[in-house]
């Protein structure tokens, strides 16, 4: 074989022929036809393991917090449609957003979104999240977490009852469902 | 009416608090009013550490339930006010220390009251008076770096995040 007509094949380092055999076999699969195949079959059980198990963040900021508590308590059981609290922004796939946020917390939740894995949403609950509610104009309180970071669902209320949050989510089920997130070969 | 006991162990009334903290201090505090488990008055600034040692050390004030500010934009003083506790007297005193408003400046007791330590800041934080000798004088509901001081009459209200 003559070296001069691919110069690239012995030029290249361990990590750029990684990145390009990865190109290669995404632009194989998709001039095949193949993706597609795949598609079709995996992303409806990966987006149902999705929205069926969406993790949201133990995070209670204020008010909105009990009605939190009331969602996951026996009466309305959010577990039961896959909402379990759980304390560490590693495990969660939800930032349930359920108050008023302050310039002082605004950073922490910032960095409580950067370390929640890929996918993950967000969902602003009650008036304070969405507009800043009774404190609009404030002076400390940000108006509205869409300010800072990206909102899926707004759930509306002062404070949204358990229904209310549980239909939130449903709307999330829905957006997932529709988004096919976690597709074959896809970032 | 007879004399009432003092309604905790300790048996003290605000009355006789009141009694021997004016004989102890006659020139720097005034008594405003004193009932049995109340004691309103108002301490100068130069001796309100020397007091509140007093108040501790003698009759047991263990707890320290509110500090907070009070402006008088028009009288241009401030207040500082201290709600002071005994549990063995069952006497709560209200201490008012007054204060010039273009120099807010006065002795911390969170070195007395560890309780009062998150008050101060607060107070700092929202009056912008300065306690001094305070074990770490920041901000702490507003983030770092705000230059205003939101409970003063002359702060003008408004959007600022």
């Amino acid at each position: 074989m003559d070296m001069r007509l691919a110069p690239h094949a012995i030029a290249m380092s361990a990590q750029e022929f990684l990145a390009w055999s990865r190109d290669l076999m995404e632009q194989l699969m998709q001039a095949s036809g193949g993706k597609k195949a795949v598609d079709k079959i995996t992303a409806p059980i990966w987006s149902w393991a999705l929205r069926n198990a969406n993790y949201p963040l133990h995070f209670g900021i204020a008010c909105c917090a009990l009605e939190m508590a009331a969602a996951s308590g026996s009466r309305f059981d959010a577990e039961r449609l896959g909402m379990i609290f759980r304390s560490s922004p590693r495990q969660t796939d939800v930032l349930l957003i359920n108050g008023w946020v302050t310039a002082k917390l605004r950073p922490d939740l910032r960095r409580l979104y950067e370390q929640m894995a890929e996918p993950h949403w967000v969902v602003a609950m009650g008036e304070c999240a969405i507009s800043g509610g009774p404190w609009y104009d404030s002076y400390n309180t940000v108006q509205g977490v869409d300010t800072f970071i990206p909102v899926d669902v707004y759930i509306p209320g002062c404070p949204p009852r358990p229904e209310a949050m549980i239909d939130g989510f449903m709307k999330l089920h829905k957006k997932i469902n529709k988004e096919m997130k976690g597709t074959f070969l896809e970032d | 009416m007879a004399q009432r006991e003092g309604l905790g162990p300790g048996g003290k009334t605000g009355e006789v608090i009141a009694q021997a903290l004016i004989e102890q201090f006659p020139e720097y505090i005034k008594i405003k009013k004193a009932t049995h488990n109340r004691v309103y008055a108002m301490v100068d600034k130069t001796a309100w550490l020397k007091v509140a040692t007093y108040m501790k050390d003698k009759f047991e004030f263990d707890h320290v339930t509110a500090v907070s500010g009070v402006d008088w934009l028009e009288e241009k003083k401030m207040w500082v006010v201290s709600h002071i506790t005994s549990y063995s007297n069952q006497v709560t005193a209200e201490i008012i220390v007054e204060l010039p408003r273009d120099k807010p400046e006065i002795d911390s007791v969170s070195n007395l009251w560890g309780g009062a330590n998150w008050h101060e800041r607060e107070t700092y934080d929202m009056f912008g008076i300065i306690f001094l000798g305070h074990p770490r004088m920041e901000r702490i509901l507003t983030p770092e770096g705000t230059d205003y001081f939101p409970y003063r009459k002359d702060f003008v209200g408004g959007r600022r995040v």
